[in-house]
């Protein structure tokens, strides 16, 4: 689809994702978590029982919207592709790990701008430490990084993922007492199920027509000086921040910020560690819950790693509560730092690209 | 024999293989060859912004890229 290219489609996707967010919290999702890749896929994992801390599960139809959404536009675009083996468990294990690193600071990089633009210092204070993890992750990719080339597969393999997204939804339409849905706390704080689907059509449907990310930006600024993708993240805080100036949400401060705690040193080491994991994943959740949904199996397998490092997060203690960071998520942030760095000299003392400066790479 | 190969590379690989190869040869033809819609894109910016042609030539579910400068 050569037609929708340009940068007028990612300022679009960034506007309508904050808008949207900001509206799916009036209608009754968290306050600054309208749409939050992370926490919803945590959610998800407490609504299918993968862990047990009762204010945060519910099944998401926000997700499940996304991908259908994604799934469509690819689709119609011809985009779709079953795609996939490169290195499917060692992205499982960085999703793992960047997904600590996401609930110490209590949200993805979607969330980090919607707390942003909401006031919440906390998440200014994260995103530099985001984008020293990016800046990191550039450095392992630099040096020759890299996860490996996916290949062909048969199409039915990339059906397998919006089919599981499919199930859930049927599950939560006709029979939802079969998952474990919070009675409080943020997970018993939702939009109604239909409205909150559609919107999140729209987003997939955008997000995949955009290319869009929310490490990209950073990572293409700092390795390219290629502005496309911050268009998009830009727009997205923009739009929120006028959304929440319009509905009154503006609380400039550290404390009394909604799901946030004010420990600076692990909101920026949290947002560090996801930053890493997740430019070497190459991509956002939200991103690869788009890549999911076009074919891409190693992206698949990505977000079961979201929701199993979720699971382990509450299961273990490890994720932060507006009380703050327990003792055993600080440890396993600095374990996590430990594990990815191994991983990062492992894949990239391994010259993937032979012989620098030969034009001519054979895979 | 396209002299990048970019097939099922993700961001940012193929953009870095290609600046790599259109930095070693400053002038010239380079010619990529890729799958990914979001590699085409990226790969087509870089190099419009670094002053090279772009020609796109659809191979089935492939794409072949000739960057001219």
């Amino acid at each position: 689809m050569f037609t929708l290219k340009g940068k007028g489609l990612v300022i679009l996707t960034g506007l309508s994702i904050g808008a949207l967010a900001v509206i799916l919290t009036l209608a009754g999702n968290p306050a600054n978590m309208g749409i939050c890749i992370a926490c919803f896929l945590r959610d998800i994992a407490g609504g299918v029982g993968l862990h047990r801390a009762a204010p945060v599960q519910y099944v998401r139809p926000e997700i499940i919207g996304i991908v259908f959404g994604a799934f469509v536009a690819a689709l119609a675009s011809r985009s779709f592709r079953a795609m996939g083996g490169s290195n499917a468990l060692t992205r499982f294990v960085l999703a793992f790990i960047g997904m600590i690193g996401f609930l110490v600071f209590l949200g993805c990089p979607l969330r980090m701008l919607l707390r942003m633009s909401a006031g919440d210092l906390n998440a200014w204070i994260a995103l530099p430490g985001f984008a020293i993890g990016i800046a990191v992750g550039i450095w392992f990719i630099n040096r020759g990084f890299s996860l490996g080339r996916a290949t062909r597969q048969n199409e039915a393999h990339g059906l397998v993922f919006p089919f599981i997204m499919g199930v859930l939804l049927v599950l939560l339409l006709i029979n939802s007492t079969v998952f474990h849905f919070s009675t409080e706390g943020p997970g018993a704080m939702r939009a109604p199920l239909l409205p909150a689907l559609g919107a999140s059509l729209v987003v997939g449907a955008l997000a995949q027509r955009a290319r869009f990310c929310l490490v990209g930006p950073i990572r293409d600024m700092i390795m390219f000086r290629d502005p496309y993708l911050l268009f998009g993240m830009v727009s997205l805080f923009g739009a929120a921040l006028i959304g929440n100036l319009i509905v009154g949400n503006i609380n400039v401060g550290l404390t009394g910020q909604p799901v946030a705690h004010t420990e600076a040193l692990w909101n920026f080491l949290g947002m560090a560690l996801a930053g890493l994991c997740f430019t070497l994943v190459a991509g956002c959740p939200l991103r690869q819950l788009v890549s999911a949904a076009e074919g891409n199996t190693d992206s698949a397998v990505t977000i079961l790693g979201v929701l199993v490092g979720a699971a382990f997060a509450h299961n273990f203690g490890l994720a932060a509560s507006p009380a703050g960071v327990p003792p055993n998520g600080q440890i396993a942030v600095v374990a996590g730092f430990a594990v990815v760095l191994a991983i990062g000299f492992a894949l990239s003392t391994v010259k993937v690209f032979a012989n620098k400066g030969r034009v001519n790479e054979s895979a | 024999m396209p002299d990048v190969n970019v097939c099922g590379l993700v961001c940012p690989e193929p953009v870095l293989l290609v600046k790599r190869a259109i930095d070693a040869r400053e002038k010239g033809t380079v010619t990529v060859l890729g799958d990914s819609e979001a590699a085409r894109e990226n790969i087509k910016r870089l190099a419009t912004g670094k002053g090279w042609s772009v020609q796109i030539e659809a191979q089935g579910e492939q794409w072949l890229l000739t960057l001219t400068k």
